[in-house]
This record gives C-alpha cells, structure tokens and sequence, in this order.
C-alpha cells in the first residue's frame, strides 16, 4: 500500500533527527518496502498504522526499528580493495616508523555495519604488523545499529557473504566453519572493541586517532552535517593520522583543513 | 585477455563464459580436467582459468595440481569455483596453487572481486 505524504514527511523526520539521513521525495517506494515488514512483525495493519504508533511513542523501541530500517547496511570485505592496499603498502609500514618508539596505535572504523570492513583492517594488521602484540592497540568500531553491533561481535557471516571481496588465503587462516557459516576466530574479534556511536549525537572519549575510516556514510548526509561530522574527526585525529572515505565522499570543498593525498592505489585524507 | 572455464555441467559453463565475455575475455572451455589439459596444448598465453572440483576423469583439484607441478602456465590464474565448501578444500586448493576460491553459488559481483583480488583489471 502506498505511504501517504504526510506519513512520508513524519518519516522523513524522524529519520533526519534520529540519525541524520535524508530521505529524498521520490524515495517514498524505499519508505514503503522497508517499513511494511517492520509493521507487519509488530503486529500492525500497515504503514499508516505504523506511523499512528510512532506518533503516540516517538521515544519506543518501534523508532529504533524504524531507523534500523531505513538505513542501507551494504558492506563487503574488502570493499573497493584500494584503501587496504593503501594500509598495507604504505600507511601502516609508515605508522609503524613514525610510532615505533612509543608502540601504541588507534584505529576508528565508523558505521562499521555487520562489521566486515574493521574485519579486513584487522586482518590486514595483522599481516602487516609482525609484532603486533607488543603494541598497545586500540581498535574501536562503531555504528548507530544496535542490530548491526550484535552480528559484528558474534563475526558470523554466511557463504555468500564470505565470497564476496575476502581472499581465500585469510578465509582460511583468520574464519572458522560453523555448520554453513563463517565465524571470525576469537583472537581477531577480540582485537575490535565494538560500540555504539551515532555521529550526529555526543562522542565518547577517543585516544587521538592514527587511522580513521568512515566509509559510505557521510553520503547520506547534508552538508551541514557532513562539515560537522569532519570538523569533529578533525579535532580527534592524531596530526600524522590518516582519514579515508567512500569512493563516493570527499572533503573538498567540505572541509578544506583536511589535504587530499595518494596512498598507494588509493586517496586519502590528512591534516 | 583469455580465459579458460573448467566444468562438466554445460549450464554452469553457459554462466561462467557469459560473464567473462561481458568482460571482453576470449573464452575456451573445457568439460573435465582432462579435456583441460588438451585444450592448454598449443594455445597462446591464457590469463585465468575457473575450475570446478568434482569432475569425471580429471577432477579439478588435479588439474591445478598437474598444471602447477608442470609448471606448465605460469602466468594463469586459476580460481577453484565449486560447490565444496568445507575449509580442508579451500586448503587443499591454494596448496595445490590455486589463487583464490568461490563457493557455488555465487554472484557476478562474487567473480569480478575475486578478479579485482588477483590482479585482474577488469571493466
Ligand atoms: C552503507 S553502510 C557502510 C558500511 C561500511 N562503512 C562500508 O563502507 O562498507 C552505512 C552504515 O552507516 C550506519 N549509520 C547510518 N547513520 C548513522 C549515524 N547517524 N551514526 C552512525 N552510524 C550510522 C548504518 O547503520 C550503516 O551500518
């Protein structure tokens, strides 16, 4: 059933406020495959129904779902390759000159979703790093999806998920088979403190920042949030950090403290 | 470039040739291992071979085993695409010298990022 335009406009709000996203007219037809599974699990006769609800509790666990929802949650393992190229080849070998001395290393991989790109950061460490347990390493990833947290801890990803963009040399040194899923080993998972952060709400403390990805995300946002966004990384990466970004995103004419440069096959971001 | 499809189902090399030749690959194929080697005789330099694992005659871990210890294509990458799916084949596979792994059933974008892995330009 079609969603009704000021069902549309409350929806568009909520969203907005809760997490930033900015839903499009035109973009009524995702609204309506999205929320009509949400309201049919809750027992409800359809959008309208749905959106009545919200209404009377705008502060329930039905909102939640409702954000859950309506955000995209599209990752993969490697996704794009370059920028892990870029961290094997050039960032990390660098990172481990210049910290060499004090050993210590921060890692903030935002809107990580079911956690399959901190994942690849860590495999990649972990490759590159040799003596990497003799770092003190704080590797936090972190996402507005309470969902999205629970599947990253657990680090069980089914075949198809597998297949796509992870090198079987890491499938088999870093998973181990569970019935017909993948499961991410204990000692990899442990490497990850997983949180949740929405980027439009307050931070919590972070140790200043060498490596940052916040990837496909900012997309979604309006300028305006987008330059907050960026000013806030800013204030909390080291002043030799690295910032990456979604093929799609940039700081250009965002954020113009932020300097575009080549790492590897892959462009980065730094200060 | 040039590819080689390895498998004894005619509609799994239907699908497999069909998305290397979306991505401009001249495509040979081959229905077992055997017929594989045969096909590798007197050909020019082929830069990707997909092949199955159960396969009658020469199955397809046997292959990239013969191909390798021969050394017969250095420059071919072979991705195993099959249906097996436990870690002791994956093993099994990259020991042999295969480059990378793809699980039945898989997508295209499943092939284009394994390609994309193996140094493979494509698009
Ligand atoms: C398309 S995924 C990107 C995943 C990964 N970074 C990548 O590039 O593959 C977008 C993620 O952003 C999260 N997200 C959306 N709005 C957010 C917000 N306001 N704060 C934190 N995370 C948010 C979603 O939950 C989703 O997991």
């Amino acid at each position: 059933m079609p969603i009704s335009s000021p069902d549309f406009s409350f929806i568009q709000t909520l969203v907005r406020e809760r997490s930033a996203i900015v839903l499009e007219p035109g973009k009524e037809y995702l609204a309506e495959s999205r929320l009509a599974p949400v309201a049919r699990s809750a027992g409800l006769g359809g959008i309208g129904e749905l959106v009545a609800r919200l209404r009377q509790e705008p502060r329930g666990q039905l909102t939640e779902k409702v954000i859950e929802a309506m955000t995209t949650n599209e990752t993969s393992f490697f996704r794009d390759v370059h920028p892990f190229e870029a961290l094997r080849t050039n960032l990390l070998p660098e990172l481990m000159k210049a910290r060499g001395k004090e050993r210590t290393l921060n890692v903030w991989c935002a809107a990580s979703s079911s956690g399959q790109e901190p994942y690849t950061i860590a495999m990649i460490m972990r490759e590159s790093i040799p003596a990497l347990v003799e770092w003190r390493l704080r590797f936090i990833a972190t996402d507005i999806s309470q969902e999205m947290l629970r599947r990253s801890r657990d680090g069980i990803y089914s075949q198809l998920e597998v297949n796509r963009g992870l090198p079987a040399k890491y499938l088999v040194k870093y998973f181990e088979k569970r019935g017909t899923d993948w499961q991410i080993k204990a000692d990899l998972r442990s490497m990850i403190e997983f949180k949740e952060l929405n980027l439009i709400q307050g931070w919590p403390a972070m140790p200043p920042l060498d490596i940052v990805f916040i990837r496909n995300v900012l997309i979604y946002f309006d300028l305006p949030t987008k330059r907050t966004i960026l000013g806030r990384i800013r204030q909390a990466m080291h002043p030799g950090g690295y910032l990456f970004l979604g093929g799609a995103e940039t700081t250009l004419s965002i954020d113009e403290n932020f300097k575009r440069e080549q790492a590897g096959p892959s462009w980065c971001y730094r200060l | 470039m040039r590819a080689l499809v390895v498998d004894d189902s005619k509609a799994m090399r239907v699908i497999l040739s069909q998305i290397l030749r979306d991505l401009h690959f001249e495509v040979l194929d081959a229905c077992d291992g055997l017929d594989a080697v045969k096909k590798l005789e007197g050909q020019g330099p082929i830069e990707l071979a997909l092949v199955d694992w159960n396969m009658p005659n020469m199955k397809g871990i046997d292959f990239v085993r013969h191909v390798r210890e021969q050394n017969l294509r250095p420059e071919m990458r072979i991705v195993m695409v099959t249906t097996e799916t436990e870690m002791d084949y994956v093993q099994q596979a990259l020991t042999a010298g295969a480059d990378e792994y793809v699980m039945k059933p898989f997508t295209k974008d499943v092939i284009l990022e394994k390609l994309g892995l193996i140094g493979i330009q494509v698009r």
